[in-house]
């Protein structure tokens, strides 16, 4: 197996792009990143995404996008893992390289949400729930984590309020990423005042349905000088999963496709949760934040939201996480999350983060979450 | 976009159902959220926009005493025509005394509806065809049962009758007008309630056409926020008027005198006339005032009047905005509301 690297990144900002079509936003992230890397062409383009059939009519996602992109005569394919696509393509692209089937690969995350209205778009994404156990019977992504934080609280005694830390510590780091849709601070004052949409989840608790791409250009770690002087390597790639019926699980508190996917990345890169400098989770809702820390190992079973009070998350922190605004504050577009999230990871390390720069910063982790903690990608990213 | 002659309003009135409808029912009902207005205006079960219009032309003629005859077009703006084919406006015209030397039609532009009337109303009488033409904008507004529309949809308007800028009350310096193809609003054919685009009906759809158009009838006159005394916008809440008037340049009192959205909802084509009701009813000789509306569909209509003296001569002539605000009877059972608002029938 040949190492890996990232040698180029490229992202559309977060918005709602009412004037630009999935194909316009896929391409935009893709041409940026091979400019970055200094490539005018790649061998194979993985595309990550989760609703193009839903909400853009359109299948069949790496021709349609390569054409687009006029990236001709290429190996193409579209990625699915619900929410965790873009990471999913991330990985496809990974095993591709390190085995010797691929040299310069892009892989590219993309998701249009904002031309259907939230009925729609809910109704898409409960597609990555277990139709005939859970979706069937009217249960929708958010009511979904409602009974797990429910559970949570009730469990471990915690307030709604406890998780407030995630994000208020989310938003102050968007405010810096200009890439991010929600660049305006929330004081805990607001978190509590939000208005409630599926009890206990607030709209704080959150993120939001918006629109953007992000993509990578990956190749082995020992071609990397070509295209740039400080390659990032990627010495853990894992995906991992647990029963998708949130009541089939043994203890619905611990995310096992988590703990699975993170074990499995820890292994690889010979690391540890302590070894970790920043985290970027998958913090699509608050309780996945706190569940997702837990599992990971960053902490005890029921005492994550310990640290986003005791401020260990923030960009000064023992573990800063969601640096760079994460889900809540720059946007989660489904397919195109995983995405930013590494390139996120990627400016930290190079020490290309702004305002946003965590110092001594050599190893980071992202996580990917598909369905209610069902599918989980994880990588870890070193210089 | 200019008159060959110059026109003026000669004269307006307004008129806003006494019903009134508090939104907290609404929440209690669906078990939504407290929306962005407190209560909203709702017409009687004897009420339509026909009615409302006539009223409000009617306080329009008494205000100067116009013979009726001499109206040359009766335009009516409206969603909410009673009926979907045959004329609203001839019915207005009929009760008014306008009939039958007259032309008569229905406007259907969303919420400019109303202001579509006013430009060629203003294009009739500037162009020597008309010397006198009445412009209505008039709504019971509609919302779907429990739809976000249903926390801000009231009923209410206006009636500008135009004429030659020597005789009136405020004269137009200029309009302008700013249309894409922009589906954020709509209601199909044979169905009861309009349906909406969500988020998509604020910044590509509200936002980008009332802007553009103040924008550009600022650009065509050389002015700016600060040459004018007040500001009439397309009001759907309270938010959205507010906040166009920031990105504008206006202070909240400039806007303050025609937003009554607050108050009443969101009276559809009557929202913008009914604010420019309510300013002119405060408004001085001399004054400048940027009246821009919004249509889903969607474009804005802009105009800059200047008011002049014979303004003066019209004060209490007939009630103003205010007394209508204030004469109020509150109906706060959503069982009677649907009754009065027509959602639901006798079987």
């Amino acid at each position: 197996m040949r190492e890996v690297a990232i040698v180029g990144i490229g992202q559309t900002p977060v918005r709602e792009h009412w004037d630009r079509s999935l194909k316009q936003l896929a391409v935009d992230s893709i041409l940026s990143a091979m400019a970055d890397a200094k490539v005018e062409k790649v061998d194979a383009l993985y595309v990550g995404n989760m609703l193009s059939y839903e909400l853009a009519g359109q299948e069949n996602l790496g021709a349609v996008i390569a054409d687009q992109a006029g990236l001709y005569d290429i190996e193409v394919s579209k990625i699915e893992a619900a929410c965790a696509s873009g990471a999913a393509a991330l990985r496809a692209g990974i095993i591709a390289v390190a085995g010797g089937a691929q040299e310069v690969v892009v892989c590219c995350g993309v998701e249009k949400m904002t031309d259907f209205l939230t009925d729609t778009v809910s109704q898409g994404l409960a597609t990555a729930a277990d139709w005939e156990a859970e979706t069937l019977h009217g249960v929708t992504f958010c009511g979904l984590n409602a009974l797990l934080m429910q559970r949570y609280m009730y469990e471990y005694k915690v307030k709604h309020e406890d998780f407030a830390g995630f994000v208020v510590n989310a938003h102050q780091n968007g405010i810096s990423n200009e890439m991010a849709m929600y660049r305006n601070p929330i004081t805990f004052e607001q978190y509590n005042k939000a208005v409630e949409v599926t009890a206990p989840i607030t709209l704080l608790d959150s993120c939001p349905i918006c629109d953007g791409s992000a993509s990578v250009v990956i190749c082995p770690l020992e071609r990397a000088k070509e295209f740039t002087d400080k390659p990032v390597k990627i010495t853990g790639s894992s995906c991992a999963y647990e029963r998708v019926a949130v009541a089939a699980r043994k203890d619905i508190l611990f995310f096992e496709g988590v703990y699975k996917s993170a074990q499995k990345a820890y292994q690889q890169a010979g690391r540890g949760p302590k070894d970790i400098n920043i985290f970027e989770p998958h913090d699509a809702f608050t309780i996945i934040t706190a569940l997702s820390l837990e599992a990971c190992g960053f902490a005890e079973k029921g005492k994550a939201v310990n640290l986003a009070r005791e401020g260990k998350i923030s960009l000064g922190g023992e573990l800063p996480i969601t640096t760079m605004g994460g889900l809540k504050s720059r946007g989660h577009p489904v397919g195109g999350t995983g995405i930013y999230q590494v390139i996120e990871v990627v400016q930290q390390l190079k020490g290309q983060a702004g305002k946003n720069q965590v110092k001594d910063c050599s190893v980071g982790m992202t996580q990917s979450i598909g369905g209610a903690g069902t599918v989980v990608v994880t990588h870890i990213l070193e210089v | 976009m200019k008159q060959q002659i110059p026109v003026g309003i000669i004269s307006y009135g307004c008129y806003i159902p006494r019903y009134r409808f508090k939104t907290s029912v609404l929440s209690e009902v669906w078990g939504e959220s407290l929306g962005p207005i407190p209560e909203l205006s709702i017409p009687g079960p004897d009420e339509d926009t026909i009615t409302m219009a006539i009223e409000a032309s009617s306080m329009a003629l008494r205000k100067i005493g116009l013979d009726p005859k001499k109206i040359r077009a009766v335009w009516v703006g409206t969603e909410s025509k009673p009926y979907a084919v045959k004329p609203s406006s001839t019915i207005v015209a009929e009760a008014i005394g306008a009939t039958p030397d007259v032309s008569a039609a229905d406007f259907e532009f969303a919420c400019k509806a109303g202001t579509e009337a006013m430009q060629t109303a203003a294009a009739f009488v500037g162009s020597g065809m008309a010397e006198y033409a009445l412009a209505i904008g008039m709504d019971t507004a509609q919302s779907k049962p429990g739809d976000t529309l249903e926390f801000t949809a009231g009923a209410g308007g206006a009636a500008f009758i135009f004429g030659k800028k020597e005789e009136s009350i405020a004269w137009l310096e200029e309009s302008y007008s700013y249309v894409t193809d922009t589906p954020d609003f709509f209601r199909r054919a044979n169905l009861p309630f309009p349906e909406h685009g969500g988020r998509f009906t604020g910044e590509p759809a509200y936002f980008t056409h009332l802007l553009s158009a103040a924008r550009k009838i600022m650009e065509i006159t050389g002015l700016s926020a600060k040459d004018f005394d007040y500001a009439v916008f397309h009001q759907p809440n309270p938010k959205f008027p507010s906040l166009a008037g920031k990105m504008l340049g206006f202070k909240p009192e400039q806007i303050e005198p025609g937003l009554l959205s607050p108050y009443i909802g969101n009276t559809y084509a009557g929202s913008s006339l009914i604010g420019m009701a309510a300013t002119l009813d405060v408004a001085k000789p001399g004054q400048r005032i940027l009246m821009v509306s919004f249509g889903s569909g969607a474009g804005s209509d802009a105009f800059v009047f200047t008011v002049t003296d014979k303004i003066e001569a019209l004060k209490g002539k007939t009630p103003p905005v205010k007394s209508y605000l204030n004469r109020r009877k509150e109906v706060n059972d959503y069982g009677l509301y649907a009754i009065f608002q027509k959602k639901i029938k006798r079987g």
